[in-house]
């Protein structure tokens, strides 16, 4: 009855998405690729749902990408279903990492290695790029929100703010602006 | 004298995991300090490989801790960094989206998804700015990022073929 188009994953199913992001996103930036993947690809959660999960992940402490496998598992299959997302993005890229560490110091005899890795991360910061560019564009059709897109991204991304400050401001203001709206609406 | 070897890696990343608020980048520096200088687990040249290891491999950036803990107390030091990186931060957003969930639909729930939706935006677009810059390869990073990002965009590509293409064109250019 919550209006979910789709027939949920079960926790395998869950696992297995998380765990192919979490082998796959090399170059870093793992929000674009969740985004790209369970939310457009697989539509298991919605837009509005991933972003304020999104934007909670990164207010509370903690890994960002597992903060929000664990609010996107939990709406898949409760506790069953954030504890496959977080094993599926933790567990197998351990494994990765551990197998890189083992022959790091045979890759890094050849130079085409940094390149390589170099435009691995300007292609996943390219993903990263598109959904900004998508989510941005919803918050430009009003004023307000494009306001304060704006002022979040000159604060963190152009003066280099603490994210925890910018939001702990932003967040409520915002809030705040919807909530007023939406009751001005309903009247 | 192996269970404190086990304790002192617990002892140095449950505190962490609730320390490392915007991110795993934000605690880099003290795990850094603790492992290096203090503990001596790791030398200053290790901590370097093991950044640039993490870097390089995908998933989660924070799986550096998944090689301190290796590398402080083997195996099982692995398994309780990574655990203890983790599980703190990730009780407490469990508990935020279990309220959540159970207030689904209510008024102040769709102000809070509308109001937060912009905020989000903003530091998704923050952060492609703060990687852009901190992006080592030039010219050709903005070239490809900025390329790829039209093609996923416009949904012409996925995001394998991204980071392959990045990595082969980056080849070309500077073989």
């Amino acid at each position: 009855m919550d209006g979910s188009p789709e027939p949920k994953p079960g926790a395998m199913a869950v696992f297995l998405a998380f765990a192919r992001i979490g082998v796959t996103s090399f170059g870093g930036g793992l929000s674009g690729w969740i985004m790209q993947d369970i939310v457009r690809r697989r539509r298991w959660i919605g837009e509005e749902d991933f972003l304020a999960g999104l934007a909670m992940s990164q207010a509370l402490p903690g890994v960002n990408v597992v903060n929000i496998a664990i609010w996107i598992g939990y709406r898949l299959g409760r506790g069953r279903g954030a504890l496959a997302a977080v094993l599926g993005i933790v567990g197998p890229p351990m494994l990765v990492v551990s197998g890189f560490a083992l022959i790091y110091d045979w890759l890094t005899r050849f130079s085409v290695t940094e390149r390589a890795v170099q435009g691995a991360v300007a292609g996943s910061i390219g993903l990263m790029l598109a959904m900004g560019l998508r989510v941005g564009r919803r918050n430009l059709r009003q004023l307000a929100p494009a306001l304060i897109m704006a002022a979040v991204f000159v604060s963190v991304g152009v003066l280099a703010l603490p994210i925890l400050p910018v939001v702990a401001v932003g967040a409520p203001l915002s809030v705040a602006l919807a909530w007023w709206q939406e009751r001005h609406r309903a009247r | 004298m192996q269970g404190s070897v086990y304790l002192a890696v617990l002892a140095v990343f449950v505190p962490l995991s609730l320390l490392s608020v915007g991110g795993g980048a934000a605690v880099l520096p003290e795990m850094h300090r603790q492992a290096v200088l203090q503990y001596h687990w790791i030398t200053e040249a290790q901590f370097v490989a093991d950044y640039a290891i993490s870097r390089m491999s995908p998933g989660p950036g924070s799986l550096i801790v998944t090689l301190i803990g290796f590398q402080a107390a083997g195996f099982l030091g692995a398994v309780l960094a990574t655990v203890g990186i983790f599980l703190p931060s990730s009780v407490l957003m469990y508990g935020l989206v279990r309220v959540w969930s159970r207030h689904r639909g209510a008024p102040w729930q769709k102000a809070m998804e509308r109001g937060l939706a912009p905020i989000a935006a903003g530091l998704i677009l923050a952060s492609c700015l703060t990687l852009l810059r901190a992006a080592a390869g030039g010219w050709l990073v903005w070239v490809v990022a900025i390329g790829a990002s039209l093609l996923v965009y416009f949904e012409l590509a996925g995001g394998l073929v991204m980071v392959g293409g990045g990595a082969a064109l980056f080849l070309l250019v500077h073989g």
